[in-house]
């Protein structure tokens, strides 16, 4: 180390419409180092790389690699400088088997191209590198692990010898996540560099051999890990003390908001339907539902909803039969949604926060008779709301696709919390957020419990449901099979209890 | 017997100005675009060519006139929807409207000439009059696996296929979805219009206005039929066109069923097959099918 950067940016920067999303950020790579790149959702991070990579074009700034200044106009370009970029959410093609989806980034593919001598070429290939793969599955039937292994053979058979990762452990479970890093230090030996994103600090202490830091598009600082600490680190990465989450002693639980009785679904795909579920929501309580993902959470949460027909049993909203409500009753007679993926569940990408945000209570805004829109009204409305819930107001123009994360689910929690509501379900709502916005949604929530609505949370961080439950239920293979309160109970029990280990009662 | 093998043989012929727009679109359906168009390139294919055979008295003119002004056609749709962003079912349909109007305009000198056809030759052992093709029929069942060749065994076809599923990965992978998207809108305007000139120059030795009879829609009916490959199109374009031949000749034969709803017969088949083959296409379309792509701006 400490020879020439393999890859160097100076002084980036680049705007999005309504923001700044990289201001003169700079970042050396040395050879054969591990890279972290941490921040907050919207720091910037996956901008930057993406300039790296050619996907966008910076409006100011120069790149060097191997100490020469290149210019990077396409991903094609930054392939032929043997830079490879594994995006967030992949770039697979689902159709396409294991082969294709390699092949097609190679650079040196020939004219014609027989599956056979494709297929070979791969298999021997991802044995070389440890990365068992058949070559002929097309991709949407592999797991998430298995794709990412795909993609990082994509990288390496295309010669790249700069990888980068946008945020590789996002999608992964912890052994998975292991074995990545695992296979990071192999390449590191091997002389490859890499640069990963990360906003999880413990990721970026064990792997890296350096840390870089941004915040709000700029880059605060770059640090070894074993000159700093988790405390230095949070602190760089949102500058001021954290907001911790203040849960005001239980009251009494009011009347039942929610009541579900004996509910089935059908099983769809390879997911278990719900299975005789019976569960009480009651007013001004937070109910926690944990479980391996998988085992029936979603089916829950779309049952509720409307989304998921109930084959049998009965559901009950503020005491009437809602079984067979469409989910547009539902939201009228006051059921609030916050999901996992707002730009897939909630928003509609291609529209402006205020246009997103009129259009769930469109009849409340509407004017002569339906024809136009109060816009007014909803821009006061809107404002009022984030106020309320103590949040920075968003930009009014900026189309939902380009809020990062964090900010995405504050304008969904806006939206949802601020007409007139009953019950919050609340569907892997902190997942992928960073710290202080997570913050915000369990603040949010906890909020809506003060004010004596039911909060339904459904969630995989057994933390957040012990420090935000008035009870906790556990879900096993579409059953109820557990049902705790967090004072009296630990972590070990309810984790017990959601691997089916043992069925308990506290 | 005699009756059959006619039937095999005009089934072919008529087979071959269907299949070539229907090899067409399913390329360019392959890269993402849906092409409403074809009937308008057909029609301006057979006007065209037919116009140009007439005054040079030479077919082959015709058709290369034809295939020219087909692949200029399709690379303005093309513009409208890869660099305008447009809409692809209403530019496609704003092509058939223009390939209508300007057909019927070019055509009109001509309605009711001869111009000279294509010269024929015989299928290997064939003696009898049946079964003698001209060059274009052989072309277009040759097409069928070059094509499919062309789509599954060679570079370029895996760079058209991965523009059809996700431009955006795609050009990750450093191809240009747009260079992509002009070369199969290329390719699908000139076979289309071939189409329509074999039409006029093949088979009839005559233009009227508007005689492609709704085939651009048929073949495009035929993409679904045929799950977007080329050689499943060869069976899509016979069916038809055994479904065309058998209404000849049963009104021929002077069956008494209505002439009208004799010339239903083809479309209704093929309504029939599709509702009965068209069940589970979802997974096999090109999944950015019809989608506008905005590029990384």
């Amino acid at each position: 180390m400490g020879d020439t950067p393999v890859l160097r940016l100076v002084e980036i920067t680049k705007r999005f419409p309504h923001v700044v999303a990289n201001d003169r950020v700079s970042l050396e790579l040395l050879p054969g180092e591990i890279h972290a790149l941490l921040g907050e959702n919207g720091a910037g991070k996956s901008t930057l790389v993406k300039i790296a990579y050619g996907f966008y074009q910076a409006d100011s700034g120069e790149i060097y690699v191997h100490g020469k200044k290149v210019d990077i106009s396409s991903p094609r370009d930054a392939r032929r400088l043997g830079i490879g970029l594994v995006f967030q959410g992949f770039t697979l093609i689902p159709a396409l088997t294991v082969a294709e989806n390699v092949a097609l980034f190679l650079a040196e593919l020939p004219w014609v191209v027989r599956p056979r001598d494709l297929h070979r070429a791969l298999r021997e290939a991802s044995r070389r590198y440890g990365l068992e793969l058949d070559p002929a599955t097309p991709v949407w039937q592999l797991s998430v692990g298995e794709q990412q292994r795909v993609e990082l053979l994509k990288l390496l058979l295309a010669n790249a010898r700069i990888l980068i990762f946008d945020e590789p452990t996002k999608v992964l479970v912890p052994h998975e996540v292991e074995n990545l890093f695992r296979v990071f230090q192999g390449l590191r030996e091997d002389g490859y560099s890499l640069i990963f994103i990360t906003h999880k600090l413990r990721e970026a202490l064990t792997c890296a051999d350096r840390i870089t830091v941004m915040r709000q598009g700029r880059v605060v600082g770059t640090v070894r890990p074993g000159e700093t600490s988790e405390e230095a680190l949070l602190h760089m990465m949102f500058g001021e003390r954290l907001g911790e989450v203040v849960r005001a002693a239980g009251r009494e639980p009011g009347e039942p908001i929610l009541e579900l009785r004996g509910v089935c679904t059908k099983p769809v795909g390879t997911a278990p339907g719900l299975a005789d579920v019976d569960l009480v929501v009651r007013a001004g309580e937070i109910v926690g539902v944990a479980g391996v993902s998988g085992n029936g959470q979603r089916e829950l949460g779309d049952a509720i909803l409307g989304l998921l027909r109930i084959t049998r049993g009965k559901k009950l909203f503020l005491g009437e039969d809602a079984t067979r409500w469409p989910p547009r009753r539902l939201i009228q007679k006051g059921v609030a949604f916050v999901p996992e993926d707002p730009l897939a569940m909630a928003v509609v990408p291609w529209f402006s926060v205020l246009e997103n945000l009129g259009l769930l209570d469109p009849r409340r805004f509407s004017r002569l008779g339906g024809l136009g829109l109060d816009w007014a009204g909803v821009r006061a409305h809107l404002q009022a709301g984030f106020a309320r819930l103590g949040l920075n107001p968003l930009p009014e123009q900026a189309r939902a696709a380009t809020l990062s994360g964090g900010n995405l689910q504050r304008l969904v929690l806006v939206r949802e919390l601020s007409r007139p509501y009953h019950l919050v379900v609340g569907l892997y709502p902190t997942r992928g957020l960073d710290v202080r916005s997570a913050n915000a949604v369990r603040q949010a929530l906890l909020a809506a419990r003060e004010e004596g609505k039911g909060v339904l949370l459904i969630s995989e961080d057994l933390n957040e449901l012990f420090s935000l439950s008035d009870r906790i239920v556990v879900m096993l293979r579409g059953r109820l099979v557990g049902e705790f309160r967090p004072e009296a109970a630990n972590l070990t029990e309810v984790g017990r209890c959601m691997t089916g280990a043992g069925v308990g009662h506290a | 017997m005699n009756w059959f093998l006619s039937w095999i043989s005009g089934a072919i012929l008529y087979a071959a100005p269907i299949l070539f727009p229907t090899l067409g679109e399913v390329v360019e359906q392959r890269t993402g675009m849906v092409n409403l168009g074809l009937e308008g390139l057909m029609l301006l294919g057979a006007s065209v060519g037919f116009s140009v055979s007439f005054v040079t008295r030479n077919a082959w003119l015709g058709v290369l006139a034809a295939a020219g002004v087909g692949l200029v056609a399709n690379l303005i749709y093309a513009g409208l929807v890869v660099h305008r962003r447009a809409h692809q079912l209403a530019a496609g349909l704003a092509l058939m409207f223009f390939g209508i109007g300007m057909s019927a305009l070019i055509g009109k000198p001509y309605v009711g000439q001869m111009a000279p056809g294509l010269p024929k030759y015989a299928l290997a052992g064939s003696q009898s009059l049946l079964f003698r093709y001209d060059p274009l029929v052989y072309l277009a069942f040759l097409l069928a696996p070059l094509l499919w060749f062309l789509l599954f065994r060679t570079r370029f076809g895996l760079w058209l296929r991965a523009v059809g599923e996700s431009p955006a990965i795609a050009y990750a992978a450093g191809v240009s979805p747009n260079a992509v998207r002009y070369f199969a809108a290329a390719l699908a305007g000139t076979l289309a219009a071939v189409g329509g000139a074999h039409l006029s120059l093949g088979i009839t030795g005559t233009w009227s206005e508007g005689m492609t009879a709704g085939r651009g829609f048929i073949a495009i009916a035929l993409v679904i039929f045929s799950r977007w490959n080329p050689l499943r199109a060869i069976a899509g374009a016979l069916l038809f066109g055994g479904a065309v031949v058998l209404q000849l000749q049963l009104q021929a034969q002077g069956v008494g069923i209505s002439p009208f709803f004799l010339d239903m017969l083809p479309y209704v088949l093929t309504l029939l097959v599709l509702l009965v083959w068209g069940r589970g296409v979802r997974h096999v379309a090109p999944a950015s099918l019809g989608r506008v792509y905005f590029g990384t701006e």
